[in-house]
């Protein structure tokens, strides 16, 4: 019998699979590091794979199920953004300065997944220190969309959101600082979370804006990411802003039955801010979502429009956060210790200056321009406490929207993915683009990206689910209804079109 | 016009090394002086993805101190990033308080001059923040390229800042002596200031005696000894007077001091001071020190030498200057009232005088700590019994403590009865001594009715020669005078 069709399969039938043993975890692996070999040239999704590790892990795995030790990721094969450390292996952060990077240690979320028996077949592509929309600004070249190899994937975490999409791992971890998981998990059609700020350990995850990281889940649909979610959360005493909660075991959560099978959001308000639906949305994305909201209606849920007065202050709001956290966050990479160092240089200063200028790409010199100016002293106040003051007003406008509804849903994004390229001479287009996703990170709430639709050009429309602190179980279930009634999520890209010999991959 | 016009205005900052075990936000230790980098961890050489973790026990210091300065103890203070490039600072940034500093205020009372003619003063502080050392930079040995030593990345400091209340070099040695013993005294720094456990930078200005506007001052960085803290001072304001007494402008500015010259020299000017671009660490929580917290922290606090010294004055009638030296630290204050202990308050005194005196000056020829000298305070109060009871003179007394310094015996007593060193106070024995010394002197007794008296105390010294010292001096002096005023005139 063939296992081909398991490159469809959820986690969950995945798991049946191996514990039935009707195909052992290495078979698994091997499965889709081929597709990755045939494909991963079309999409350039990966930086490193890691086949040795992948099959020694999955040897591992496999000697657990017989053993009847399995959890419900053991066999599992999975990515990882190349941003979380991985012992042994590259760990680049898509950035010239860390090319030549192994870490000595792995991160508090590699680690829970090693424990729990997944098999990580490598590290995904992505924007350079995760900075930017599109995973262009990757020292490795971009990331393709599986859906239009023209378009890009989204970003930051393009790499992990385009390898599920195209199926060439089940599952990948991702982290969003301003809607980097939830905005290529639109632009790619698949399922994408970001729990509450705290949840998911920082610890070895290098840095982008430490107050607004968080690391997250991507899956074809609520279930798979809420597997991946609940192996990776956990409390951390190495990050101290890691909250310590009871564990929580999502996937249970959204298989509840519910009282009544045909209205299983009956009682569920979703607030639908009017800010969100003002002008600016094109009409296929307006039309999906619609569409998707009368679905989540017929489901039992209710809508009520809510109001988030702030929302448009995100985007400047976080544009100055963001870079004065990453300024200094950035600081370490200095060509003293490990990365880049520049072949030759006259002193000090001048050894600065060219290892952070060569090892650096133009997004990321950037923000960390942008950055040092807003800590600037005199300006400190204008820019960045102002900031603060915005995050404040911002995270109030959520916890009173909040006293009327459960959910706030609206598009992920604005836009569908755009052409390579489109927007790499407008680098503010592109962050007004994150309109809808930075105000979650800004006050650390949970919100996930669920397909919902097309676009007239065949691409991806995503819907994004915001909930309160903590609500990531119930925005999960949420989902998974939905996606019970719904098809969008099983929807593929034709992989046809990803002949390697057409698609010349870019080096920058 | 001359130096005697102006006035030295001076605040200190000052290191304080903390003495916890492992380093402020990681587990790595601090012990000082391991092979290079064998003590700096994931954190500490700031690898990428790692992240901080506040050590409790560097709190709890800071809260020591906190109460030790009487200062307002912040319910909840900030860690800040101070951002700048150097090669041994491995994040980019230093970790460290701006805005809300962990101690707030506070004040030190420091003794300015020596005996009872000294006076004392009151200084203020400003603050006291916590915050994480740099590594080191070796540039010798290494063939014209830098070697860096993150052993000492991550180790805890306190920064405690004084407000300028200082008017002298004596004032700023005094205040920076007053806080090093207090920081040893409440066991929160080693004190060690070879090893750069306590290191000061003085700000120091000068103005018209008069002027309440503070003149521009220039910082003196990385003093680690209280005779370079007095010299840079003495210098620095030395050079600011002829600077503006030759019509010149102080600019402000960061200077070093060479020890060497004995001068100061610029360091960078205030335009090329650093822009550190200060922000809230956003990867550490804001400290908070919950009231309950400093309960349990004071229920741990010793009495502190202020306190101790207003006790020895109340209770053992010592002056301010006895009780200032004997709580100058810990040791010597332990080492004081054990010795009391045992001889009793009434001999208070003559305790002071032996620790301050003889065991200080024995101390200090042999170059030892107070903690390694070979007599214990149950010896030294064994030997100062024997002279409260007259047992023994002063100067027997100095005789049997080089003994049991030396280790010829456990105890005074001991020395005493194996030497026979016992004071002679038997009157009639004392008697027949004098008789014998009167006989052989005429000359002197000649004297001494001529009115000399000098002659008296040569005839004091012949009859303690004749007792081999063991005579008691008191009762030699009575029975001699009587003696010779009863003597019938010229025999």
């Amino acid at each position: 019998m063939s296992i081909a069709p398991l490159i469809d399969a959820s986690v969950a039938s995945l798991r049946q699979a191996l514990d039935s043993k009707q195909v052992s975890s290495v078979e698994l692996a091997t499965l889709f590091l081929d597709r990755i070999a045939a494909h991963d040239p079309a999409l350039n999704a990966f930086i490193t794979l890691d086949r040795e590790g992948a099959l020694a892990a999955a040897r591992a795995a496999d000697a657990r199920i017989a053993a009847g030790q399995a959890g419900p990721l053991t066999g599992i094969p999975l990515a990882h953004k190349d941003v979380f450390c991985t012992e042994g292996t590259l760990t680049t952060c898509g950035s010239k300065m860390l090319a030549n990077f192994t870490s000595p240690y792995d991160a508090h979320v590699v680690g829970l997944l090693k424990q729990a028996g997944a098999v990580s077949l490598g590290k995904t592509n992505m924007d350079e220190f995760a900075m930017g929309s599109s995973t262009e600004s990757s020292f490795f070249g971009p990331t393709r969309n599986p859906w239009a190899l023209d378009c890009v994937p989204g970003g930051s975490s393009g790499g992990s959101a385009a390898a599920v999409a195209a199926r060439l791992v089940p599952i990948a971890t991702g982290t969003d600082t301003g809607g980097s998981v939830r905005q290529p998990a639109a632009f790619c059609g698949i399922t994408g979370i970001k729990p509450t700020y705290g949840l998911v350990s920082r610890y070895g995850m290098v840095a982008y804006a430490s107050s607004l990281d968080q690391g997250g889940a991507f899956g074809a649909c609520a279930e798979d990411c809420a597997l991946l979610l609940s192996a990776m959360t956990g409390f951390d005493r190495r990050d101290s802003t890691s909250l310590d909660r009871p564990p929580e075991n999502h996937a249970a959560a959204l298989r509840a039955s519910v009282a009544d099978a045909a209205r299983p959001l009956a009682g569920c308000v979703i607030g639908l801010p009017r800010e969100f639906f003002a002008a600016g949305m094109s009409a296929g994305i307006r039309a999906a979502v619609d569409a998707a909201l009368d679905e989540y209606r017929k489901l039992g849920a209710t809508t009520r429009e809510v109001s988030l007065p702030n929302a448009e202050l995100a985007i400047p709001a976080y544009y100055v956060l963001a870079p004065a956290e990453a300024s200094s966050n950035l600081s370490r990479f200095d060509g003293v210790r490990y990365g880049h160092r520049a072949a030759t240089y006259a002193d000090l200063d001048d050894m600065y200056c060219k290892s952070r200028g060569e090892g650096f790409g133009a997004e990321v010199q950037r923000r960390i321009l942008v950055g040092t100016y807003v800590l600037s002293h005199g300006y400190y106040d204008a820019y960045y406490l102002q900031a603060q003051k915005l995050r404040r007003l911002i995270a109030e406008d959520f916890r009173r929207a909040f006293a009327e509804c459960d959910f706030i849903a609206g598009p992920t994004s604005p836009v569908t993915a755009w052409a390579l390229g489109a927007m790499s001479g407008d680098p503010v287009q592109m962050y007004l683009a994150d309109i809808y996703t930075t105000a979650v990170n800004l006050a650390g709430l949970p919100a996930l990206s669920h397909p919902c639709g097309f676009d007239d050009a065949g691409l991806p429309i995503g819907l994004q689910l915001i909930g309160d602190y903590f609500a990531e179980s119930r925005l999960l279930a949420s989902a998974h209804h939905f996606q019970q009634a719904t098809d969008w999520h099983q929807r593929r890209p034709a992989l046809s079109q990803c002949v390697p010999d057409n698609i010349a991959k870019t080096r920058t | 016009m001359s130096r005697s016009d102006w006035e030295i205005v001076i605040g200190l900052e000052v290191h304080a090394q903390l003495n916890t075990a492992s380093k402020i936000f990681s587990a790595a230790s601090t012990a000082f002086g391991a092979p290079p980098n064998v003590q700096a961890s994931a954190v500490d050489i700031a690898l990428p993805g790692v992240l901080p973790v506040l050590n409790r026990g560097a709190v709890e210091r800071a809260i020591r101190l906190g109460l030790a300065l009487d200062a307002h103890i912040a319910p909840k203070s900030v860690f800040a990033r101070k951002n700048y490039f150097y090669p041994d600072l491995p994040k980019g940034y230093q970790i460290s308080q701006f805005e809300l500093p962990v101690v707030q205020g506070g004040t030190i009372t420091i003794q300015v001059g020596e005996g009872d003619k000294g006076h004392e003063k009151t200084i203020r502080l400003t603050r006291a923040h916590l915050e994480e050392d740099a590594g080191k930079s070796l540039h010798e040995d290494f063939h014209g390229m830098s070697g860096i030593d993150l052993n000492r990345a991550g180790t805890p400091l306190l920064e405690i800042v004084s407000e300028p209340d200082m008017r002298s070099s004596a004032e700023a040695v005094a205040y920076a002596r007053a806080l090093h013993a207090l920081v040893c005294w409440i066991d929160i720094c080693d004190g060690n200031m070879q090893e750069g456990s306590f290191r000061c930078d003085a700000n120091v200005s000068v103005r018209k005696k008069g002027e309440t506007a503070l003149g521009t001052r220039r910082e003196i960085k990385n003093l680690n000894s209280f005779r370079f803290l007095q010299q840079a001072i003495d210098y620095e304001a030395g050079w600011q007077i002829d600077t503006l007494e030759d019509g010149g402008k102080i600019e402000q500015a960061t200077v070093l001091f060479d020890p060497d010259t004995g001068e100061t020299r610029m360091m960078r000017s205030k335009e090329d001071a650093h822009d550190y671009r200060y922000f809230p660490d956003p990867d550490l929580l804001p400290l908070l020190i919950e009231p309950e917290w400093i309960e349990r922290v004071r229920a741990t606090m010793p009495e502190l030498p202020a306190a101790m010294k207003a006790r020895f004055i109340r209770d053992f009638g010592l002056s301010a200057y006895d009780a200032s030296t004997l709580t100058a630290s810990r040791e010597m204050a332990d080492h004081f009232q054990q010795t009391v202990a045992i001889v009793g308050a009434a001999q208070a005194k003559l305790c002071a005088n032996w620790i301050m005196g003889e065991l200080a000056a024995r101390l200090n020829k042999a170059g030892i700590e107070l903690a390694a000298a070979p007599v214990s305070p149950v010896q030294l109060a064994g030997l100062l019994m024997r002279i409260a009871d007259n047992t023994l003179s002063n100067a027997i007394a100095r005789k049997v403590f080089d003994a049991l310094w030396n280790g010829e015996g456990r105890s005074a007593d001991e020395i005493i009865d194996a030497q026979g060193l016992r004071q002679l106070t038997d009157r009639g024995a004392i008697e027949t001594l004098i008789d014998e010394v009167l006989a052989a002197n005429p000359k002197s007794v000649e004297e001494f009715r001529a009115g000399k008296e000098k002659a008296f105390n040569a005839l004091v010294g012949q009859v303690m020669k004749a007792s081999r010292g063991k005579a008691s001096p008191a009762q030699v002096n009575e029975i001699l005078r009587h003696k010779l005023s009863n003597l019938p005139p010229n025999r």
